[in-house]
């Protein structure tokens, strides 16, 4: 079925009775061309592109919980494209003209709305850096643009821009950043993979992997053992614990970022703004909500959850950016697992185990990832080639020294 | 979240930073194949369970800790200094 | 309607107070909400999606319709719930996501449009055209969307943060918290007793029960009162214990003072406490849970428990004519209650056949629904159904639901704790041990009986207080009433037509969940996210549990197999003025100052931050009006006579013991040891993944004595580095480090004037002290540090004295250096004297700096930190980016940092890049602009000529790879 104005018109004629599942709930057949293990944004976006692009519908995506429930449904839903590092600045263009035309490409909307991103600075030295990823994000062909003091109080009214402790000098700004509505993303991938044959299979977990002379060829899950030509890890927070079923111990460690919500409030915000120096980001949903966070908890978790120091020190930070924020109130808290990588920056990328492919260390970049990340997984799943828009999320970057690290805290994950 | 430091006593979090696995501790010799060295440097656990890692009391005695916890829950299970070794 | 008499209310206090402009009288003592409604006010407010009207629903923090704008200006306060806002005289209140007014609503267009805006309608619709979603569906949205306003200004009140700390933690002052509290208290431990409301007592303020023969408000607020007296006991009243948290910390809101227009003198708005706590008790009570029928919504239906809490505790008539619709025992007291306090009830409609309910001036129907009501903007009518299936419309303007009582168990679900499904009494109940050392007492655990939520409360002190090691004492349980209410499941109205709300906040009804299990949204997440019950202010307290009901229903299955509900933190929604208190203004980070601040305000000097230290960037004469002036005039002066700046905020660290010396050739990638003291060497420090982590000055005082200095943002870094080597690496190694980056005021005193100025200073004459020598010296009696170092290319000095006498060695400094045709210099100049030298900061030190690319590579020695990593293929080589000089083609043109570089003609692309700027200055030595920078394979590009890509600002369009330094490349200034 196909969604349209006309079709919610018409079934809201027949008391909304009519619409088909999103999605079917098959049982798992006995094997499959290709299984990705994780329902989530990645997950999902694989399957619907090596449908897609590559042809190859016999796959089964197998998600533990319920699609759609790890971080692609609790994040602060931000798409941008403005990194600097070479292998990071053509993935993130390549999602974000996906992104671009991902409501079409879908049928279903997942809202992306560019909105625009500003990240603020306030000092010379971050004004030079900022100018610095502004050209790297140019000529990588996306748009950037630094703007002066002044620019900045016209565009976004609401800020302290003469806070004394960090007045606002400039910043840089990416008009096609934005945000989308994290669910549906989840959502739109997998009604478009299951309308393409994949099978989604939830409440199936992956308990372990079949390797037979170095190959994989299947897996063994709470629903008794799938076989499979290939095997994609998609499933990140978790990215140790599964690949450590296959015998494989990676640069990546798992830690909690947590992530705000107030009330509902009238338009307050136009956009996305970051507040570097405070660790501290915002933007309003549609819904009104102000949807905000900050820095890790820093230590290694697989909880969910934070602690009250950090959620402390977000809203310190709002408060040092944008004073007004005072009476709002905070409405819900919660945390999602990041995989964090040794350098920040993720991995796509084969395994030294034939068959089993890895797509993880999203760091806190995986939804912006979502459409790319499926796009160059399928691509390599497919091809067993890099994507050329990923030729350099390689896993033995560590090895070689040639790490993506944007911040340059070098391998401390959760200083990234 | 609360840590028991050995010198100063039972402390809040935000009185401690964090650096990683307690792994580190464990650097390999100068001369260690570079195998060893990458491992030290990139490859971790990563365990949902409990997890031997490194605290630094900053904002206390700049002591730093040993301690095991469990990923799962935060639960600490243990603390001793760094430097008194296993 | 107010009651001639009862309630907890003082009518010799009465206060006024408005509401949309109209002017209305309460009494001390009642909420907003109570004072509303016996002012006759019975719209309160309007849904979020539908907007349709709303009148108050509950008593209590979970209302979910009365929402309001509280309070005028800046002191606005938008999404306050009326049921929980204590009346105070003058108060303002505002309806608000309505327009024109709350009575007559544009918004509510949407509700005509309703049978199409079923749930998640937004995901199939608005996709075409593909640009009209920001231009044209999303801005309508935006502004149809959110509640009540901000007020767009500063708050002009304080809030505050505090820590508190206590063997017993109970949360709630009702039957059971107060019980809890009590036992612990006799027992001897420090206790804390938490209440959101501003009274003890709980459910007790809402009833007509006695307790030992005492109204029960009377017995609550007597226990309260002794408690009070202990000392080992802190009540915390209007205190909302709103999360829970690892290792027994609690999260809590005190509203200190927003009962009342604005706080006294000194004190904040509200205060949010950390409570550290050795053992909780959550004694929160239970939550009051609705009925879905259709057009259940509309202003006069209310929760039965919240009609009895008005008739009771505020003395307020709901209504004129009620009516009382419930599946539980619990139900008929709101008809008795209401009865005698002469308020009229038509009906007593019981869902259930077969019990029987107390004879009153009512009508009685059992197995009686209520299946539709009527009144636009407040109910007139409700339709029932009896068990023949007759139905018949009532006259009535309330309508008191009852469908049983929730245990407040959402603290139990912080630490990811999932209740579970209790049979016998239809509710969830906590699971066991989800928070460490949380034990739950009382309703919030399905103890209904006030007797019974009394034992439970004493019975989990008992436990609590064994834990803790105390003797628990023995303690009699007060009478009361003891009997659990019995009650038959009823979440929706079966065999009805129309819209029967779930949440009401956000308009999620019946048959939204009924699409959502149609489209296959099955598991409870799925339905939540895609109706999004639950998401609304009151985060799904009224709503939650019915709507696992309704799945149920639809599936055919029992609740406990459709899943379970969860909360997440806060309990409340809390202001981020309290959790964010302090942080406006300056206060959000440290903010550190060099002993020569105060002589730079008296120079006009402006300062810049460096690391958490703000600096002074320039001292501005008479005269100069743009700081570049000033900045050539400093660095100027600095190459022809002398100049002082304050480098006090470079780290500093004490380095001492007999194994000092093979500690640092640990640390620093070269050599420390062959030092010999009284000397100074440049060291480099990499991480152990071989890239750079810092640079600076090792000074060797003494065999065994070291002082190491740091740049100013990394000096915590190093230190917290050091450390770590010193403790966890090679614990066996003799050393001990200290930070003496406070301890120590330093100074540089720079220029070919500069011996002649600190010669002149010292106590005793210097004699000769070569470049890169250190000693201890003394300046008028005052011990002091000598080194001859240079970040300026100049021959020059740094000298420290104790912090304290830094202000006075900077003044003395500056006025002999004025006597020399010098003076001071900041940060702007220190920063031109440094290009010029190609000498490094965090512009170039940014963490993916190899040795090798800032052309350091041969220093580093094996056994060193980092240097098996950086043997790695990707952190050497030509095609890395390594320093270099540059210089504009074009005389004067300006270069700016963060301008990235591609060979002359090539495309301006990624693929191209050949390296970036990261530092410029205007050279007043060379007259033109210069620049360090990163090139690819660059120290074999001398002489190129590259084009620069800067679509950020305008400036030049080439540049030319020069040598480094810029200035005396031999150095014979340094060593003059």
């Amino acid at each position: 079925m196909r969604y349209s104005g006309w079709q919610v018109i018409a079934k809201g004629l027949r008391g909304q009775r009519g619409w088909q599942p999103a999605w079917r709930d098959p049982a798992p057949k006995l094997a499959y061309q290709v299984i990705i293990i994780g329902a989530g944004g990645h997950g999902l976006a694989t399957a619907y592109y090596l449908a897609k692009n590559h042809g190859i519908t016999d796959v089964a995506v197998l998600e533990r919980g319920w699609l759609g429930g790890g971080n692609v449904g609790r994040n602060t839903t931000i798409v941008r494209a403005n990194y600097h590092l070479d292998g990071n600045t053509e993935f993130y263009s390549h999602s974000l003209k996906l992104w671009e035309g991902l409501e079409q490409e879908l049928n279903y909307n997942v809202m992306m709305s560019q909105r625009g991103i500003i990240n603020l600075a306030h000092s010379d030295g971050q004004m030079d850096f900022y100018a610095r990823r502004g050209n790297a994000m140019r000529m990588q062909g996306d748009d950037a643009e630094l703007l002066d003091r002044d620019r900045v109080r016209r565009a976004y009214p609401g800020l302290n821009h003469d806070n004394p402790r960090f007045p606002i000098l400039g910043g840089l700004r990416q008009r096609r950043a934005g945000t989308a509505r994290h669910d549906a993303v989840a959502w739109g991938f997998a009604r478009g993979a299951d309308r393409r044959g994949v099978d989604l299979v939830q409440n199936c977990e992956v308990t372990g992997f079949r390797i037979e002379r170095g190959r994989v060829t299947g897996v063994e899950t709470t629903r008794g053992f799938i076989g499979a030509g290939k095997v994609g890890m998609a499933v990140a927070g978790r990215t140790s614990q599964v690949a450590q079923m296959a015998g494989l111990r990676l640069p990546i460690e798992s830690h909690v970022l947590q992530a705000f919500v107030t009330e509902g409030l009238k338009p307050v915000l136009p956009g996305v703004v970051t507040f570097g120096m405070g660790h501290f980001y915002i933007s309003q949903s549609d819904k009104g909500g102000l949807v905000y966070g900050g820095d890790l908890d820093f230590y290694n978790s697989y909880a969910a959850r934070g602690n009250l120091p950090m959620i402390e020190h977000v809203h310190e930070a709002g408060m040092a950016l944008m004073p007004m924020l005072g009476r709002a109130r905070m409405l819900r808290h919660w945390g999602g697992i990041m995989d964090m990588s040794m350098d920040g920056s993720p991995i796509i990328d084969r395994t030294p185990i034939d068959g089993l492919y890895l797509n993880g260390g999203w760091c806190y970049g995986g939804f912006k990832a979502t459409p790319a990340s499926g796009w160059c997984f399928a691509h390599l799943i497919a091809t067993d080639r890099p994507s050329p828009h990923a030729m350099r999320l390689r896993l033995d970057r560590f090895e070689t020294g040639h790490v993506l690290d944007e911040e340059g805290t070098g391998a401390q994950p959760n200083k990234h | 979240m609360r840590l028991t430091c050995p010198l100063c006593g039972d402390r809040d979090s935000r009185e401690f930073s964090y650096l990683g696995s307690a792994t580190l501790s464990d650097r390999p010799a100068d001369d260690a194949p570079f195998d060893a060295w990458h491992e030290y440097v990139h490859l971790r656990d990563n365990p949902a369970g409990p997890n031997a890692e490194l605290w630094h009391h900053v904002s206390g005695c700049s002591a730093w800790l040993h301690v095991v916890r469990d990923t799962r829950n935060h639960q600490v299970l243990s603390i001793r200094l760094a430097e008194e070794g296993a | 309607m107010r009651l001639e008499t009862g309630g907890l209310i003082d009518r010799a206090a009465p206060l006024g107070f408005r509401f949309d402009g109209r002017e209305y009288s309460g009494f001390q003592g009642d909420t907003l909400a109570s004072a509303l409604l016996a002012g006759g006010v019975r719209l309160m407010g309007r849904s979020f999606k539908y907007h349709r009207p709303r009148g108050v629903l509950s008593a209590g923090s979970d209302e979910p319709n009365a929402l309001m704008e509280v309070g005028t200006g800046a002191r606005r306060r938008p999404n306050t719930r009326a049921t929980v806002q204590e009346l105070y005289e003058g108060l303002e209140a505002r309806s608000q996501n309505r327009w024109p007014s709350l009575a007559w609503d544009a918004g509510q267009v949407s509700d005509l449009l309703a049978p199409f805006l079923g749930a998640g309608f937004y995901y199939k619709t608005f996709m075409w055209p593909a640009a009209f979603w920001e231009r044209v569906y999303e801005p309508l949205i935006r502004r149809a969307a959110g509640l009540g306003r901000l007020s767009g200004k500063r708050d002009p009140d304080a809030c505050d943060k505090a820590f508190a700390h206590c063997d017993l933690l109970v949360i709630g002052a009702g039957p059971a918290g107060l019980m809890a509290a009590l036992m612990a208290a006799e027992a001897g431990a420090r206790v804390i007793l938490a209440d959101e409301d501003c009274r003890p007592g709980g459910r007790l303020l809402a009833e007509r029960e006695q307790v030992d023969g005492a109204p029960g408000h009377a017995w609550a607020a007597e226990l309260w009162d002794a408690l009070a007296q202990m000392p080992n006991v802190t009540p915390m009243p209007r205190t909302t214990v709103t999360g829970a948290y690892d290792g027994g910390t609690f999260g809590a809101l005190e509203r200190v003072a927003e009962h009342m227009a604005r706080p006294p003198e000194a004190a904040p708005r509200l205060t949010f406490w950390r409570i550290a706590a050795r053992r909780a008790i959550l004694a929160a009570g239970a939550l009051e849970r609705p009925v879905a029928f259709p057009h259940n919504d509309r202003p006069g239906v209310m929760l039965a428990g919240a009609a009895r809490a008005y008739a009771n505790r505020w003395a307020v008539a709901p209504g004129r004519r009620v009516a009382v619709f419930t599946n539980n025992d619990d139900g008929w007291r709101t008809a008795r209650d209401l009865s005698a306090q002469g308020i009229e009830v038509a009906a007593l409609i019981d869902s259930r056949a077969g019990v029987t309910p107390p004879e009153g001036p009512w009508q009685l129907m059992t197995g009686t629904h209520v299946t539709d009501t009527r009144g636009r903007l407040g109910l007139r009518a409700v339709q029932t159904r009896d068990g023949g299936g007759r139905h018949r419309w009532l006259e009535v303007d309330t309508l008191a639901v009852s469908g049983g009582w929730n245990p407040a168990l959402h603290l139990t679900c912080h630490m990811n704790g999932r209740p579970r499904w209790n049979p016998a009494i239809h509710a969830f109940v906590p699971a066991s041990d989800a928070v460490p050392g949380l034990d739950v007492a009382g309703a919030a655990l399905g103890q209904f009986s006030t007797r019974g939520a009394m034992k439970s409360g004493q019975y989990r002190a008992r436990k609590a207080l064994e834990a803790l090691g105390f003797e628990p004492p023995s303690i009699p349980v007060p009478n009361a009433e003891d009997t659990p209410p019995r009650l038959s499941p009823l979440w929706q109205v079966p065999r009805t037509r129309g819209r029967a709300w779930l949440d009401f906040q956000n308009d999620v009804t019946v048959k939204d969940v009924a699409l959502a299990h149609a489209e296959n949204f099955r598991s409870v997440e799925h339905m939540k996210r895609y109706t999004t019950l639950g998401m609304a202010t009151d985060q799904g307290k009224s709503a939650n549990v019915g709507a696992l009901g309704v799945m149920a229903d639809l599936a055919g299955r029992e609740i406990a197999q459709i899943g379970t509900t969860t909360f997440r933190p806060p309990y409340t929604p809390i202001d981020i003025a309290a959790l964010g208190a302090g942080a406006d203004g300056r206060g959000f980070a440290p903010h550190r100052l060099p002993p020569s601040h105060a002589y730079g305000l008296e120079r006009g000097a402006p300062t810049v931050e460096a690391g958490l230290w703000h600096r002074a960037a320039y001292y501005p004469r008479e005269g100069e009006t743009h700081w570049r002036e000033s900045c050539d005039r400093e660095a100027r002066m600095v190459r022809q006579a002398v100049g002082v700046c304050d480098v006090t905020s470079l780290g500093k660290i004490d380095v001492q013991g007999t194994d000092a010396a093979a500690f640092l050739d640990r640390v620093y990638a070269n050599t420390m040891s062959t030092l010999k003291p009284g000397r100074v060497r440049y060291g480099l420090m990499l991480r152990d993944d071989g890239f750079v982590m810092d640079d600076g000055t090792c000074a060797r005082l003494g065999p065994e004595h070291f002082v190491v200095t740091t740049t100013t943002a990394a000096a915590g870094q190093v230190m917290a580095h050091l450390e770590f080597c010193a403790q966890c690496l090679w614990p066996q190694l003799d050393v001990a480090l200290v930070s003496v980056t406070e301890a120590w005021a330093q100074c540089a005193i720079a220029g070919p004037k500069s011996r002649d100025l600190v010669d002149g200073l010292l106590d005793a004459p210097l004699g000769a002290f070569p470049f890169m020598a250190c000693g201890e010296v003394s300046v008028r009696g005052v011990g002091a540090r000598l080194f001859r170092i240079s970040f300026s290319g100049e021959h020059a000095y740094e000298l420290a004295v104790p912090a304290r006498y830094g202000d006075a060695l900077f003044r003395r400094l500056v006025d002999r250096a004025e006597t020399l045709g010098g003076g001071p210099y900041g940060m702007e100049a220190l920063n031109v004297l440094r290009i010029e030298k190609g000498l490094l900061t965090h512009a170039e030190l940014h963490g993916r700096t190899t040795a090798d690319d800032l052309g350091l590579g041969r220093m580093v020695k094996p056994g060193s930190i980092g240097h098996r990593m950086r043997e790695r293929a990707g952190l050497s080589g030509r095609w890395r980016e390594q320093l270099v000089g540059l210089e504009a083609v074009e005389p004067g043109a300006r270069l700016n940092g963060g301008a990235r570089l591609v060979a002359a003609g090539a495309a301006q692309v990624r693929q191209m890049d050949q390296g970036y700027v990261t530092s410029v200055c205007w050279s007043p030595q060379l007259d033109r602009y210069i620049a360090l920078g990163f090139l690819r394979d660059g120290r074999n590009r001398t002489g190129e000529v590259l084009d620069i890509v800067d679509h950020m600002r305008s400036g030049a369009a080439q540049a030319q790879v020069v040598p480094l330094p810029f200035f005396d490349p031999e150095g014979g200034r340094l060593r003059a």
